[in-house]
């Protein structure tokens, strides 16, 4: 194999499990804290999507918008402050962008605006995040005392829910995403110097180089808040022990409701970059994505947010140059994901920095 | 005329217009084609097509002809249990459908079981009709349209040197991509790489830096549109000059909604039919005028030409069978030649495969141009 063409392969590589590795966060947080897998991750990262391609690409009505908005506020201010207290000054924050938002939209914007992207992006982070508060506090806290069993059906019914909601919303039609020029126009490395063929051209999109970068730069501010807040010491408090930690006077509920939120805006995140990358989407967009990000999340250690990312990396890793060096074998590379699930489990049931534990599902 | 005569004329009258009343119940054509999923988009325009026809031809042997649509959702078991219910429940006199051979080969055992007569509207695997008393065809089959691409490539276009790039859980592409490989070996050109991939997939990267690298003068890919349009749009990313071909699955105006401008050049093999199609046969006008006034805004395209062109056979079927029955119908089916429908005379042969010349169509500034047709060297 040429020089430029395993450059080629390792950019290849790296976007794409950059990917895997932000979707995997979300199961990893969730799964550290209520040792919950939440197999509902892969259609939350579908509908940050499906936002963002309706408030840019095809026009949002207002109105649709201004519900939605109302609902994430709902969701907010009933997890996180209660009805009837006084809020606490962070929770001012999204309230503003929500309230600017509707009301830019609803009285502002003429009738065929469509965002600038930037905007629609950190709408549909925010409405996302909602959405996934939403879920725990419908599907998941009903059942936090109940078998462990019980969550991971309901979770595998939300996921079902979820896809067959956006069938029927959407429509099952696969849509194309529009990809703002600058995101795709490849940029040309020659590696002339080095083999001394001129043509030795390596593309990379900007995307492949983005996507790695914006995955850090959000993973450093999770680890952040994980370790450096209070409700991250709460987070890492309830991993430990749920009951001790609520006795101890944290709001358990609340927590894990922001565990929710933070996971699903990653999801979110995720979701619109894959789109940018692979731009299509479908209702069931977020199937083989989620399943996959579950096997980095299982490779890296689940539980371990770095483990998740470079569990993640390595996926991406895996199932890039196995094509490479054996195209005969391209067509089963999903295959390969999932034996190495199976090896994983049975070799080493932690993965790669998870903590020892005795339970696992 | 003595009064008994009158009588027994009367009473004779009132028995016929009472036989007809009973046979005015409505004939049943059940439709299975993918509405969700996957393969939505075919399977949504070819219901179009149908959906059209019914509107032209509402009745025959004086009855009302009702359509019973199912989704098979994209998938082989819903395939199957849409024709279960299909015979089981609706008793439909005939079956359309449908768009994915994996689809039609799922859905025509069960027909078969059934004895109800299947006409396929873009299922072109040959596996789907063979040994089948039950299952036709309005198109024809992949290896006749795999030639077709292999001939227009080498004797058109002057290529040696090809890629094949292919879902390898897909009847459909494995199929053709072995005929095109076949033919255009035969007529002396190298595959220089075959390569495969799994349906879902949405990553080409790999496959394609490895495509390139061996620099062919075409990469075929036998793929349904959707995921067409995104390798398509892969390849360019990575600098890829060569041009690409594709298959009739491949015919969709949302292709270049997708692909932008990574599908310019694309060549199409395709059923004789486009809508920028210059020299249209009256049928095909006929069509094209209806389509446009039933679904403003919507361009005729060829998957939906052949779903209105199922239903037509199914009632030209029953018109020279002259009865609302199975057997009967199948038999007409069986006998079907020179028919005149939008793709010109339709012949059915043994294997109960359409006879059409293969269209090419090619993208340039983003539209569709019917630029031809092709006879493929066998």
């Amino acid at each position: 194999m040429s020089l430029e063409m395993f450059t080629q392969h390792l950019f290849n590589a790296l976007a794409l499990g950059a990917l895997y590795g932000l979707i995997a966060i979300g199961y990893t947080m969730v799964y550290g804290i209520l040792r919950l897998i939440n197999f509902a991750h892969g259609d939350i990262f579908m509908l940050g999507a499906y936002l963002v391609f309706f408030t840019t690409i095809a026009f949002m009505p207002a109105w649709v918008a201004a519900l939605l908005l109302g609902l994430t506020l709902l969701a907010f201010y009933s997890t996180f402050v209660g009805f009837g207290k006084k809020p606490p000054m962070w929770f001012w924050i999204p309230m503003a962008f929500s309230i600017c938002m509707t009301g830019f939209y609803a009285f502002v914007a003429p009738m065929d605006f469509t965002p600038p992207w930037v905007l629609a992006a950190a709408f549909a982070i925010v409405v996302t995040s909602a959405i996934g508060i939403t879920v725990d506090r419908v599907a998941y806290r009903p059942l936090r005392n109940a078998p462990r069993i019980s969550a991971l059906i309901s979770a595998i019914g939300v996921s079902f829910f979820i896809e067959s909601a956006a069938v029927v919303v959407f429509s099952g039609l696969p849509r194309p995403v529009r990809q703002p020029d600058i995101l795709v126009q490849p940029i040309i490395f020659s590696l002339e110097s080095i083999t001394g063929n001129a043509e030795s051209l390596v593309r990379v999109t900007p995307l492949a180089i983005i996507v790695p970068i914006i995955s850090v730069v959000l993973i450093l501010g999770l680890l952040w808040v994980i370790y450096r807040t209070k409700p991250g010491l709460a987070m890492r408090a309830i991993s430990k022990d749920i009951e001790t930690t609520r006795l101890m006077g944290v709001s358990v509920n609340k927590v894990i409701a922001l565990t929710f939120g933070l996971g699903s805006a990653l999801a979110a995140a995720a979701g619109i970059m894959w789109s940018l990358r692979y731009p299509q989407i479908f209702p069931y967009m977020g199937m083989m994505p989620g399943l996959k990000a579950f096997i980095a999340a299982v490779f890296g250690g689940i539980g371990s947010v770095q483990g998740a990312m470079i569990g993640g990396l390595m996926l991406g890793f895996m199932e890039i140059f196995i094509v490479a060096f054996f195209p005969e074998l391209s067509g089963y590379r999903d295959a390969f994901a999932f034996i190495l699930l199976i090896i994983i489990l049975l070799w080493k049931p932690t993965g790669l920095m998870g903590e020892k534990l005795k339970e696992k599902i | 005329m003595s009064l008994r005569t009158f009588f027994a004329t009367a009473f004779l009258a009132l028995f016929v217009v009472a036989s007809g009343a009973i046979a005015a119940e409505p004939i049943k054509i059940g439709v299975y084609l993918p509405l969700t999923g996957q393969n939505a988009f075919g399977g949504q325009l070819e219901l179009d097509g149908i959906k059209l026809a019914h509107a032209e031809r509402p009745t025959v042997l004086g009855s009302q002809v009702e359509l019973v649509i199912v989704d098979n959702k994209s998938d082989k078991v819903e395939a199957a249990n849409a024709v279960t219910r299909l015979t089981a429940r609706d008793k439909v006199l005939g079956i359309i459908g449908t768009y994915g051979s994996s689809l039609a080969m799922a859905g025509g055992e069960v027909a078969e079981k059934a004895k109800t007569p299947v006409i396929g509207t873009s299922c072109t695997n040959p596996l789907v009709t063979t040994g089948k008393n039950y299952y036709f065809r309005a198109c024809y089959i992949d290896p006749y349209q795999g030639a077709g691409g292999a001939t227009y490539a080498i004797k058109n276009l002057g290529f040696k040197r090809a890629a094949i790039l292919k879902d390898v859980s897909n009847d459909y592409a494995v199929g053709l991509a072995k005929f095109f490989s076949d033919s255009f070996k035969k007529q002396g050109g190298e595959i220089v790489d075959n390569i495969n991939y799994n349906s879902g997939d949405q990553d080409f990267t790999p496959q394609l830096t490895q495509i390139i690298s061996n620099k062919p003068d075409v990469l075929f890919i036998p793929a349904y549109f959707a995921e067409g349009a995104i390798i398509m749009k892969q390849a360019r990313e990575l600098g890829a000059t060569f041009r690409i071909m594709g298959g009739d699955a491949m015919d969709n105006p949302d292709v270049v909604n997708i692909g932008g401008a990574a599908v310019e050049g694309f060549i199409i093999t395709a059923f004789p039919y486009a809508a920028s199609m210059p020299n249209m046969n009256p049928q095909a006008r006929q069509f094209t005028e209806a389509y446009s006034k039933l679904y403003p805004g919507k361009e005729p395209n060829m998957n939906s030409a052949l779903g209105y062109t199922c239903y037509m056979m199914f009632i030209d079927a029953l018109e020279r069978a002259g009865k609302a029955d199975s057997e009967a119908v199948t038999a007409a089916l069986n006998n079907v030649k020179d028919l005149p429908t939008v793709f010109g005379p339709l012949t059915l042969n043994s294997a109960h495969d359409a006879e059409m010349a293969i269209g090419i169509i090619e993208i340039r500034n983003g539209q569709r141009q019917y630029v031809g047709e092709v006879t493929p060297e066998m």
